[in-house]
């Protein structure tokens, strides 16, 4: 008989009454304590990271933003981001070149041209892709991709030489192209899965409208499917780049690790921030170890601001819908 | 639709396990040993240990412990080859209960070692000879002989064909190509390099110019993780040469150099070979530490100068009731049923004089 009370309502609009402990307040507690959980775990990164790179940058023999090579054994204690900072940067734009347009005309496949059921098989194979674990991917293009990438180089170098991103002389194998065409495929997934999602996404109406109009299936595509989609293929790519840039281990076994800032592909070099605290941690001392966190602090730098401008661009193209 | 999914995801997560079990390296494969032989010697000790350390000595480590888990049912071991230091920190960190390392402790290592001893001292026991083979790639050549001084060279760039004068001068008679020399080295630091870079400038003071150090620091040449990825590289580059330890050499079936010892012989490297240089070297420490300081100029007949050797850092006193599985884990590894079973994993067995000496110092490990 105690129910009565809920289960028979006054006459009239009876609203729920707010409860000091209720689930409405419960629930809003939990939510803003898992906003504020984010920012404290950013914080409490950045601070880590500050505190331990801080007595290895006081102790560095060298400018750390302008030397290039790393050395902190307890002889030499000179280190420098420059060369790394330049190969991660480089290794990303280059993989990015690769893969977006590919990544794009996946995701176009798979939204409007496909038949259903290869767009489903497809999408799953692509999503299977970002499930690989980078190390496979590194043994595979260290052992298996390299040699057909050692002969693209070799030709690549013969017939287009004269520029300096294909020039030198050899040897080839292990260079910035073998790393930027592994990191390429691993971020190919990320892209096409977001792409596709916001294609997919574009009003019918919109679409209906173009063909109406008596477009093709392609300029259909050009005046509604992708300027519907912009920013959020602009926030697929950043965060493909996200990736591209923090990528480690695939790296650390795909490029030639040297310590030099060039724009040749194709000749034996390369090096990247993440891959070198994957070679590096290993045997190194508190000293090399603050060091290295100090080339993550500049990642983490890197990679924020990509995620800021991502977060702008889609910001201000948001009322373009 | 869902359970459909899950199936075609299991399908194929094991395609790719199978793949990848198929053509991951075999030096991992664990062959019968010698377990039942020498499980009467092993002195048992019950508890829990927590080993880390270099990953140069990481099958001997596993090996040892199959073999003294399957004797003692109460000993748990787990070994940790994430790095000699990151071994020596953890030992200091009281983390890790003895720890494997390439090198010696430092000067400013030992005193935070020590203290952790509590009542006893940070000892050194040299357990795993691991030799370093010079491997090479070049196409219709066999055989190849080299001095330290032409070593240097070529590792430090100043030799850049297959052909040089220096080359051929070590190899009298030898047909060698005019083909490019492409170095293979380290891109982790490593003790490896670090003990090859110390051969080098220690043999050939000259030609090296870089001194000791864990990362390689002569410039040019082509970087590699890990000794599997050099000799990967190495396998896969014709006129490439670059140094692993000898496990990895056997593995990938490559091709060893011979090298000049300082009593001017070309020696190939073998387990034996390499015992001698262990033999030859001059004990440093006093009493039961048994740091060594090795001899790369060896004058010992037929002996294969660039070796490595892995110590066990442990308490020789303050180990509290991890004492007697320390202890026993540690007798057994010294004595020669377990330093027989190096032999089959690329390593070479310690050289019975120092054994011994070993062997004596791990038994006398207290609480």
């Amino acid at each position: 008989m105690t129910s009565s009370t809920t289960t028979k309502p006054a006459a009239g609009a009876m609203l729920p009454r707010r409860r000091r402990f209720g689930a409405e307040t419960i629930f809003r507690w939990l939510t803003t304590g898992a906003g504020t959980a984010v920012l404290v775990i950013i914080v409490a990164i950045a601070t880590f990271l500050i505190a331990e790179a801080v007595p290895a940058l006081r102790d560095n023999k060298e400018n750390f933003f302008t030397y290039k090579e790393w050395f902190t054994g307890p002889a030499d204690r000179k280190f420098g981001i420059a060369a790394l900072a330049f190969g991660t940067v480089l290794s990303a734009t280059i993989a990015l070149l690769l893969a977006v347009p590919v990544a794009l005309g996946i995701a176009l496949f798979l939204s409007h041209y496909a038949p259903r059921r290869i767009s489903t098989t497809l999408g799953f194979l692509i999503d299977l892709l970002a499930a690989v674990p980078s190390i496979v991917f590194g043994l595979w293009g260290r052992d298996y991709l390299v040699d057909p990438v050692k002969d693209l180089s070799a030709w690549l170098n013969e017939y287009m030489g004269w520029l300096p991103l294909f020039g030198g002389d050899g040897p080839f194998g292990k260079s910035v192209l073998l790393g930027s065409i592994v990191l390429a495929i691993m971020v190919l997934p990320i892209i096409t899965s977001l792409s596709r999602e916001v294609f997919m996404q574009t009003p019918k109406a919109n679409e209906e409208a173009a063909l109406a109009l008596g477009a093709t299936k392609w300029e259909m595509i050009r005046t509604s499917v992708l300027p519907y989609g912009r920013p959020g293929i602009i926030a697929a790519v950043l965060l493909g780049l996200g990736r591209a840039l923090g990528e480690t281990i695939a790296l650390a076994m795909t490029l030639g690790t040297t310590f030099v800032i060039s724009f040749n592909l194709v000749e034996t070099g390369g090096n990247s921030i993440a891959a070198n605290i994957a070679n590096k941690f290993g045997e190194a001392d508190d000293f090399g170890r603050g060091a290295l966190i100090a080339s993550g602090l500049v990642l983490f730098t890197i990679t924020l601001i990509v995620n800021m401008t991502a977060r702008a661009i889609v910001y201000r193209r948001r009322e373009f819908r | 639709m869902k359970l459909q999914r899950l199936g075609i995801i299991a399908g194929v997560g094991l395609t790719a396990t199978l793949a990848l079990t198929a053509c991951g390296s075999d030096n991992t494969t664990t062959k019968p040993g010698a377990t039942g032989a020498a499980a009467a010697k092993i002195e048992c000790a019950g508890g829990t240990l927590n080993v880390a350390g270099s990953s140069a000595q990481k099958n001997a480590m596993l090996e040892w412990i199959k073999a003294y888990k399957g004797a003692c049912k109460d000993a748990k071991i787990e070994y940790n080859a994430n790095g000699s230091g990151a071994g020596i920190q953890g030992f200091t960190a009281k983390t890790a209960d003895f720890a494997g390392s390439d090198s010696a402790l430092k000067d400013t290592e030992q005193p935070a070692a020590d203290a952790r001893c509590a009542t006893g001292k940070a000892i050194h026991l040299p357990m795993v000879t691991g030799p370093i083979a010079i491997v090479f790639k070049v196409d219709n050549v066999d055989s190849l002989q080299l001095k330290p001084a032409t070593l240097a060279g070529i590792f430090s760039g100043k030799i850049t064909k297959w052909n040089a004068p220096e080359i051929t001068a070590d190899n009298p008679g030898a047909k060698l190509p005019d083909a490019a020399i492409q170095t293979v080295h380290r891109s982790d630091s490593s003790g490896t390099t670090e003990n090859f870079t110390d051969y080098l400038t220690a043999t050939a003071k000259d030609a090296w110019t870089f001194g000791k150090a864990k990362e390689w620091k002569a410039p040019g040449g082509v970087g590699s993780k890990g000794s599997d990825g050099v000799a990967a590289d190495v396998a896969k580059t014709s006129g490439s040469i670059g140094y692993v330890e000898m496990s990895f050499a056997e593995t990938a079936g490559l091709k060893k150099a011979k090298i000049q010892n300082g009593a001017g012989e070309f020696t190939e490297l073998t387990p034996a070979s390499a015992a001698k240089t262990v033999e030859s070297a001059e004990v440093k420490g006093s009493g039961d530490d048994l740091k060594l300081k090795i001899d790369y100029n060896t004058k010992a007949a037929g002996a294969y100068p660039l070796v490595l050797v892995t110590y066990e850092i442990a308490c020789s006193a303050g180990n509290g009731d991890k004492a007697a599985l320390i202890k026993g884990f540690l007798t057994y590894t010294s004595s020669t049923e377990g330093q027989a079973q190096l032999t089959k994993l690329g390593y070479a067995p310690l050289a019975e004089s120092v054994r011994v000496k070993v062997a004596a110092a791990a038994a006398k490990i207290a609480a």
